[in-house]
């Protein structure tokens, strides 16, 4: 007790430079919050756009499809096993698709393109294709003999909605896939690979064609929390039979875990940058509070106050500072990322076209996860603590006589 | 009977450059209960001798016994807590606690001791009356005087009762009022309490009620005289 009020009481002994060390503290956390925040944002968002887009959350696929993902390893369902599914706790929606490759023709030119064939109202939870029809309409049923092609495509084969399509692919172990079948209408992808090479037909149709009746490629899964993913996919894969294979989507699309991790590690040297610059600040605060109570230290290591006791009251005095600090960095940043958080920061003009481009939103939501603005809260008070520990190296090598000398 | 022993003690500072011998070959024994005023002009030695008994700085050769410890054989933290336990200081500029008031000043000690709260409440209120600063308890040194601040500091040096309270200039900073006010209240602490007080000092007031006066001379003891 004795201990901390000497601690309180010194740290008000040079008001102006404690003041200016929190502030310093507050800015650091402020600026380390803020931009994790956004940073973090900015991921949920990448993870939302192409997960939520086209992979779903969750796929459940057969046993061999992943390593060769072909119709031959395609799935049969049935209702018991899509109610299962749908029925797992978690589970806000799951959507069953047929995917594979066809030789896409018009009148003069052929393109291999990309088939969905999907689930025309369950579509709508996940890449909501009716969203994004440019002309023509979408589908009525599962079964109408129709595609709807991505508009580069359909700008390189030369067709148009009313037009049709011819289709060759190899289907189910083997069997011939070949049709004449309309264009109901095209649709627009932000990302420019869909863009160019996606035929979407709806499920029953697709099956017929690829002669894989009753069978999908996939059972996407949306699930009612993103972060809930890996629990949910524990309870499919534990409640499905072997053959089936349960994957969180992060084992389907590594490259953007690696694209995230990378674009993670460039904003952490930049944090790093920041931490050093903060650590420097109260360094400096530390050296000239030691510097300046040399006197002070002298006479109480004389009158028998150990050099023990004199590192923790300074200890102490910097903990205060840092804790203080910390707690109004916090409560500073939540109103900021708050606000961008309701109301997303906005890009514009050719900025927002290039983002727009990759298929994403053209803002940046923050993130408002807790453990975010703690995590850079605690890393500064980690800081700052370790450069406490100079004074206990200072007051180790602190001679009583040369000490009242100054 | 002798509560401090110094033999043969001499301090050269900056051996191995230009060697400036501070203290050379120095033999004294203080009894209990002295008041003893360490005299000689500047340069003579007082404040190095009075540091060295005190623990605070190390002979180049011999050795400091108080009550059969030979100080200088002890660890940094034992040297330290030996300060704390049997030794008080008073020194020239004060040096007061900033940021605590009389009473914690003078409590400090006897917390750092691990007595209890109560017990450190009573001693510093008991000291604080004793030097007649019981009405400035609750004063941080900045709202004392001198002569209070040193007032203050003769208690905090009592506080854990030492065997000795070493003094280096007490009076230097202080008014003759003061000064006056100061040796009376040691004096009589030093006959009511027989408190032992060693101290270093330049001012003929001092050594006039001084009961037993060293004079120093390049190191030396010129004389020692008892009264």
């Amino acid at each position: 007790m004795l201990y901390l009020k000497m601690a309180w009481r010194n740290i008000w002994r040079n008001k102006r430079r404690t003041l200016i060390t929190m502030a310093s503290i507050v800015m650091a956390v402020v600026l380390s919050a803020v931009m994790s925040s956004m940073q973090e944002g900015q991921y949920d968002q990448m993870i939302d756009n192409t997960v939520g887009s086209f992979t779903g959350h969750i796929q459940i696929q057969q046993a061999e499809y992943k390593d060769e993902p072909n119709l031959d390893h395609s799935l049969r369902i049935n209702e018991v096993l899509f109610r299962q599914v749908e029925e797992t706790a978690g589970v806000k929606a799951v959507v069953p698709r047929i995917d594979s490759y066809a030789l896409a023709g018009g009148l003069h030119k052929t393109k291999a393109a990309m088939i969905a064939g999907i689930d025309i109202e369950a579509e709508k939870h996940l890449s909501e294709p009716d969203q994004k029809v440019i002309s023509g309409r979408y589908f009525n049923s599962n079964s109408e003999h129709a595609v709807l092609i991505s508009a580069g495509l359909a700008d390189y084969l030369n067709v148009q909605t009313g037009d049709s399509l011819v289709l060759i692919s190899s289907g189910f172990h083997g069997v011939s896939a070949a049709d004449l079948i309309p264009i109901k209408g095209v649709l627009k992808f932000g990302i420019p690979d869909m863009n160019n090479g996606m035929v979407y037909m709806p499920l029953q149709t697709a099956q017929e064609f690829f002669g894989a009746y009753n069978r999908v490629t996939a059972l996407a899964v949306m699930a009612q929390d993103a972060k809930g993913i890996h629990e949910v996919a524990q309870r499919l894969s534990s409640q499905l039979p072997d053959d089936y294979k349960v994957y969180g989507w992060q084992e389907l699309m590594p490259e953007l875990i690696q694209a995230i991790e990378a674009d993670r590690g460039s904003g952490q040297i930049i944090l790093m940058v920041l931490y050093m610059v903060v650590g420097f600040g109260i360094l400096g605060t530390v050296l000239m509070m030691t510097a300046e109570r040399k006197f002070e230290f002298g006479v109480l290591l004389s009158i028998g106050t150990s050099r023990f006791v004199i590192g923790l009251t300074l200890i102490l005095e910097m903990a205060t500072i840092t804790i203080l600090g910390t707690i109004s960095g916090i409560i500073a940043s939540l109103p900021f990322i708050y606000y961008f958080n309701i109301n997303p920061m906005e890009f514009t003009g050719q900025a927002a076209a290039a983002i727009e481009e990759y298929g994403m939103e053209p803002f940046i939501r923050f993130s408002t996860d807790p453990s975010i603005i703690i995590n850079q809260a605690m890393i500064v008070l980690v800081i700052t603590l370790l450069i406490s520990i100079y004074p206990l190296i200072h007051t180790k090598r602190i001679n009583p006589v040369e000490a009242m000398r100054h | 009977m002798s509560i401090i022993q110094v033999r043969n003690i001499s301090k050269i500072y900056n051996k191995e450059h230009i060697p400036v011998r501070a203290l050379n070959g120095i033999d004294l024994d203080i009894n209990k209960g002295e008041f003893t005023a360490i005299v000689g002009p500047s340069g003579s030695g007082k404040t190095t001798l009075l540091n060295i008994i005190g623990g605070l700085d190390t002979p180049t050769e011999g050795s400091v016994n108080i009550h059969g410890t030979d100080m200088f054989s002890l660890k940094d933290r034992k040297l330290i807590d030996f300060r704390l336990h049997h030794i008080g200081f008073v020194f020239q500029a004060y040096n007061l606690i900033p940021v605590l008031t009389a009473l914690e000043n003078v409590m400090f000690i006897l917390q750092m001791q691990g007595r209890p709260h109560k017990e450190c409440v009573a001693r510093g209120m008991e000291l604080l009356k004793q030097v007649g600063l019981e009405d400035k308890v609750d004063k941080r040194p900045s709202e004392l005087s001198g002569g209070q601040q040193q007032r203050v500091a003769v208690a905090r040096a009592l506080a854990s009762k030492p065997d000795f309270v070493l003094a280096d200039e007490p009076t230097a900073n202080l008014d003759s009022k003061s000064t006056s006010d100061l040796l009376d209240m040691m004096l009589q602490l030093n006959e009511l309490g027989e408190t032992t007080f060693i101290f270093s000092t330049h001012d003929q007031r001092v050594v006039d009620r001084a009961k037993r006066v060293l004079t120093l001379v390049d190191g030396e003891i010129e004389t020692d005289e008892v009264r």
